[in-house]
């Protein structure tokens, strides 16, 4: 059980009030017709899954609804900070992408 | 009272306050302040349990949870406890305790007849013997029954528990002197502090050894005074008989606190919590945890009688307890120094074995001249005695090498203690993550000073390896400054004098198990997990049979297995591995430490979330009209819902059979509240339901609604409902009961993460409207009585319309939809109204004998039209097509809506899918099992192929016959409709050990071209 900081609500508030929302930044296709099925069966199914810094979303569920992005490590639970979807985007791209 | 008491200064028992207690149906004396160890012990009472494997006598080993053999089995009925360490019950006046072990009696135990099971019992017994998985379920009764240990109660816990959510700048684990003075310092500088302490009273191991000098004084007053000067200040809260069992994320600190075990059942205070379950989120969290004392292993290490070296000074100095009168004390180290002159003073005779050769010349003065008997460079080869310890024979040790030199004096005793070394409780700070190391010189698996500062968690004193008492003050010192300046707190000048009479430590031997000439395995049995039976040779057994790492050796040897967790063993285990392995300590490391540190109650964990509290429970808002029509109710979800009603003398099948036919031939009532409700407004909602249902949305007009179908990417249906227009930028979306949290966080993450663009904005209603359906040919007449202002004529008011009027005096939005096929009107108005409104209906209808129905009518007259209840007819691998419902999906829209990518991946398009259908049984009166399996031919052997199975089965009032849904392999092309035959439609339902032969149709077997709800 952690302790997750809302950046809708600036606060920091008990896993509890929160829900896991997988990974982050997986756009979908925009036009998923034009993918074949090994594109759009990695869209579906095919996830980082690191032992280490992961990129991920939560929702706000029994605060204020909201989905959010937090940076935590699978390994040690250390949570490096979280951000709006559009600010963790640019922290995201900020760092390559990758990890 | 027997004459194992012995008045001294510094006893925490009060001999002035005499208890009774009884022990397997003897009485016994005992004082407050006892535990019921040492109220045993007191009593001469040595073997209290029979081993686990061998039956051999067992008695008391330690003096807190490390204790492996005295489990006890604490009062009776209701309020019996199995399992519980005698060293940590508190004693109280007619307490009652029985032994858990030992079968038949504890006198004669069977397993230990001639040693009859030593020799077929290796380590890895129950693994090669129950390999063959046929022989486990004969044995495993008489199994348990041998073994032992204590039985669970059978009736309700009487007892209730309670939480408590808390912050703390700093917690500390542990009230010795470490921890006393820690949170000395941190509630010195105004800090707001926790300190958490297992035992009755703070003190660790000043309790044990009130000689102790700390600052000039005696340790007892040092306590005293540092206790009182905690509880003066406002904030630092001391939290005694409370065990921190886990440290978790972010310093989350779990503590139980026990307020009234230690109380007789009858002065417990009723409607007060048995124990109270803390959550500690710390900013900063000291471990000052301490050591526990681990023995030295040795030929007939288990007889009752011998102990850890500080459990028998313990028993003496805490307890006023003498456990005999000539004491064998056999050490590696310093730490049992202080015990045997305090032994020897209070009069017994005192022999003290040091395995090393040279020793602490200090030490050595101060014990002799206390009149102990001190033999260095000698081992203990074995001990004598069988139910109680009569002996030990000595061997002179190689001053180097774990060997002996030459033979030692045999040396009788009737108390015999061990000490191998101080064993740090380092288990808090590897519950999250934390991995302790080895200290060679300290011999000990120890956490660094420094603790993980980055997170918070630091420690300090024996859990560090600092076991000399002045070392570790002055280190707690050190770390709390450390500690006080990452809360923005000054350095404190410590004005305690912190000076103790200590010398300095003499290194310890390095010996865990002490050589008795004999190759591992033929001496005699040298245990080193006491509540497992785990010997030295088991684990030299499991290393032989190719065992190599160390957790794979545990669950070989169930090496710390037991509810001790290896509290007293795991390091003698590792170190004997390693040896074993030609490896360093280090190399071979511990096994995994998890919560909890030690066992913690169900009823604690639960709390208040027991019983009826469990869960939250939601009623309609017409709950009090279905209690009073007699409804009995089932669950669904959180919500309670009407079952059915049954009238006098009815049982369910027949109550069910008379709502049916009232739905299908005059008119029903059913309260539909508990339907998820979402309101969503913006300009873009219709193109947002587009994107997120299979359906097309951009025809439907206001005061019209459409039944959806929402997929998830997969194209796997995962909800239904109607969906209403109210105006252009205005809808009214229903959801399944149980969907209705997820469908709403589901539709939040697609419009916020992918579509923000998108004007949406939605509301849970769910609670805001109560619904009541008006079901049946006669629903129009009904509703017609009391709503006037609405047209309710089938040319005004068509399928599929929705109107706003007035019903029963109150505004109200009144649907024409059918989960039933019948004509059929769904009145929604505020749920404050929704009571008044169902009496209206009802009274209206009195004249039509309109019926409420309950759930399980409403399935049924569904399943009579093949209506689909998500989560029971599907299963999440179910596409629209699956369920022949393609009617249900707009493919060309344009927008690619959530699902239809999928349609086209190969195992979605092809062939061979499990398919929904009808299925009738050629024996109209056999209801199938739901969940029966569906197969080809009735003479199939398993293997079988398995087809499908039956998803909803009932008995359908109309059809006076029964009718099932199914999911089948390509079940669709297996439908005879209308008298013509497929050819594959004859199947077998197999439930119950029976294949029941049905014909694959279509599921709608009423209506099918759906006429009567459009009248």
């Amino acid at each position: 059980m952690f302790v997750l900081f809302c950046p809708h609500c600036g606060e920091k508030r008990e896993e509890e009030e929160f829900g896991y929302g997988g990974e982050a930044f997986i756009p979908r296709p925009a036009t998923p017709e034009a993918l074949d099925d090994e594109a759009w069966g990695d869209y579906l199914f095919m996830r980082k899954n690191p032992k280490g810094w992961h990129w991920e979303m939560w929702s706000h569920n029994t605060g204020c609804r909201k989905f959010f992005v937090v940076k935590r490590n699978t390994a040690t639970n250390a949570i490096a900070g979280s951000w709006t979807l559009a600010e963790g985007r640019k922290a995201y791209d900020a760092e390559g992408g990758s990890t | 009272m027997t004459n194992h008491r012995v008045r001294r200064p510094g006893v925490r028992v009060d001999f002035d306050k005499p208890l009774t207690f009884s022990f397997d149906g003897q009485a016994y004396d005992g004082f407050a302040g006892d535990t019921l160890a040492s109220a045993l012990l007191a009593n001469g009472v040595r073997m209290l349990a029979r081993s686990f494997k061998y039956g051999r006598p067992r008695g008391i080993v330690g003096i807190g949870p490390e204790e492996p053999n005295a489990l006890m089995q604490i009062e009776t009925g209701a309020h019996t406890i199995p399992n519980l360490k005698a060293t940590q019950v508190e004693l109280y006046d007619g307490l009652v305790a029985r032994r858990t072990t030992g079968w038949p009696t504890l006198e004669f135990d069977l397993k230990s007849v001639g040693g009859l099971f030593s020799r077929f019992m290796p380590a890895g017994f129950y693994y090669k013997t129950f390999q063959n998985q046929k022989l486990w379920p004969k044995f495993e009764h008489i199994i348990r029954q041998a073994a032992g240990y204590g039985s669970a109660p059978s009736e309700p816990d009487p007892e209730t528990y309670d939480h408590s959510h808390r912050h703390a700048q700093v917690v500390i684990v542990g009230g010795g002197a470490s921890g006393l003075l820690a949170a000395l310092l941190a509630g010195r500088a105004g800090l707001k502090v926790v300190l958490l302490d297992e035992q009755n009273e703070c003190g660790g191991w000043l309790l044990s050894s009130p000689q102790s000098v700390i600052g000039g004084e005696q340790a007892r007053a040092w306590l005293k005074s540092a206790v009182g000067e905690l509880q003066s200040m406002p904030n630092v809260q001391v939290l005694t008989r409370t065990s921190a069992f886990a440290l978790h994320d972010m310093n989350l600190v779990l503590a139980v606190e026990q307020l009234q075990d230690h109380l007789p059942i009858a002065d417990r205070v009723a409607h007060q919590p048995r124990q109270r379950l803390h959550r500690i989120r710390a900013e900063r969290v000291v471990l000052a945890t301490g050591a526990i004392e681990r023995p030295l292993v040795f030929g007939n290490n288990d007889v009752p009688g011998i102990m850890t070296a500080s459990a028998l000074t313990t028993y003496l100095n805490r307890y006023g307890v003498a456990v005999g009168k000539r004491v064998l004390l056999q050490t590696s180290n310093d730490h049992a120094y202080q015990g045997s002159a305090d032994l020897a003073r209070a009069g017994c005779e005192v022999v003290l074995a040091d395995t090393r050769t040279r020793i602490n010349p200090a030490w050595e003065k101060r014990v002799r001249a206390a009149g102990v008997d001190v033999r260095t460079g000698f081992g203990i080869a074995f001990a004598r005695g069988r139910r109680a310890v009569t002996g030990a024979q000595l061997v002179k040790l190689d001053a180097q090498r774990n060997a002996i030199v030459a033979s030692g004096p045999s040396i009788d005793c009737d108390a015999l203690g061990s000490s191998g070394g101080l064993s740090p409780t380092v288990h808090l700070y590897c519950h999250d993550g934390g991995r302790p190391h080895w200290d060679e010189e300290r011999l000990a698996f120890v956490v660094p000073e420094a603790g993980r500062a980055k997170s918070g968690i630091y420690a300090v004193g024996a859990v560090t390896g600092e076991f000399g008492l002045q070392n570790a003050l002055e280190q707690t010192v050190r770390v709390m400054r450390d500690v006080l300046g990452s809360l923005g707190k000054s350095t404190p000048t410590s004005s305690d004098n912190l000076g103790t009479d200590e010398p300095e430590a003499t290194p310890a031997r390095r010996i865990f198990r002490v050589p008795d000439g004999r190759a591992e395995g033929h001496g005699k049995k040298a245990f080193v997990d006491f509540q497992n039976d785990v010997s030295a040779a088991d684990i030299h057994l499991a290393v032989r049979e190719n065992y190599r790492s160390i957790e794979h050796i545990k669950r070989y040897t169930a090496l710390g297995f037991g509810t001790d967790q290896g509290k007293l063993s795991n390091v003698n285990g590792f170190a004997i591995a390693a040896h074993a392995l030609g490896r360093s300590i280090p190399e071979v490391g511990t096994t995994t430490y998890r919560p909890a540190y030690s066992p913690v109650t169900f009823g604690t964990l639960a709390g208040a979330h027991a019983g009826d509290t469990f869960e939250p429970r939601r009623y309609s808002p017409m709950h009090a009209a279905h209690i009073a029509r007699g409804a009995e109710f089932e669950p669904v979800g959180q919500w309670l819902r009407p079952w059915y009603f049954p009238k006098t003398g009815e049982d369910m099948h027949a109550a069910v059979r008379r709502e049916c036919l009232a739905a299908r031939r005059g008119v029903g009532i059913m309260d539909a509240s508990t339907l998820g409700k979402i309101d969503l407004r913006g300009k873009d909602v219709r193109e947002f339901l587009n994107r997120v249902y299979a359906n097309a949305w951009t025809q439907l007009a206001p005061g019209k609604c459409r039944y959806g179908l929402m997929l998830d990417e997969n194209g796997m249906v995962m909800d239904d409902g109607v969906t209403a227009c109210i105006a252009d930028n205005h809808f009214v979306m229903t959801t399944t009961t149980g969907g209705a949290a997820r469908v709403m966080t589901w539709l939040e993450k697609w419009h916020q993460t992918e579509w923000p663009d998108l004007d949406v904005y939605m509301t849970s209603v769910t609670d805001h409207w109560a619904t009541a359906a008006v079901v049946g040919p006669k629903s129009r007449q009904v509703l017609a009585k009391i709503c006037s202002d609405i047209d309710l004529s089938p040319s005004a008011f068509k399928f599929m319309d929705w109107r706003e009027g007035t019903v029963a005096g109150v505004p109200a939005r009144v649907f024409r939809i059918s989960f039933s096929g019948e004509l059929a009107f769904e009145v929604n108005v505020d749920a404050n109204y929704g009571h008044h409104v169902w009496e209206a209906l009802m009274e209206a209808g009195r004249e039509f004998d309109i019926t409420p129905y309950g759930t399980e009518t409403m399935h049924v007259l569904r399943a009579e039209k093949g209506f689909i209840i998500v989560g029971q007819d599907t299963d999440g691998s179910m596409t629209p097509l699956d369920l022949d419902m393609a009617w249900a999906v707009g493919m060309k829209k344009p927008f690619s809506f959530i699902g239809k990518r999928s349609f086209a991946r190969s195992d979605t398009a092809g062939p061979n899918r499990k398919q929904l259908v009808g299925l009738l049984t050629d024996d109209p009166q056999v209801v199938l099992a739901e969940g029966a399996q569906i197969i080809e031919r009735a003479d199939a052997k398993p293997p079988a192929a398995m087809l499908g199975h039956v998803t909803s089965s009932y008995y359908s009032p109309e059809l006076d016959r029964s009718i099932a849904l199914a999911v089948v392999r390509d079940g669709i092309a297996r439908r005879s409709e209308d008298g013509r035959k497929s050819g594959r439609d004859v199947l077998y339902a197999y439930a119950g050990g029976k294949a029941h032969k049905v014909t694959v149709v279509s599921p709608v077997f009423v209506d099918p071209k759906g006429d009567r709800q459009n009248v």
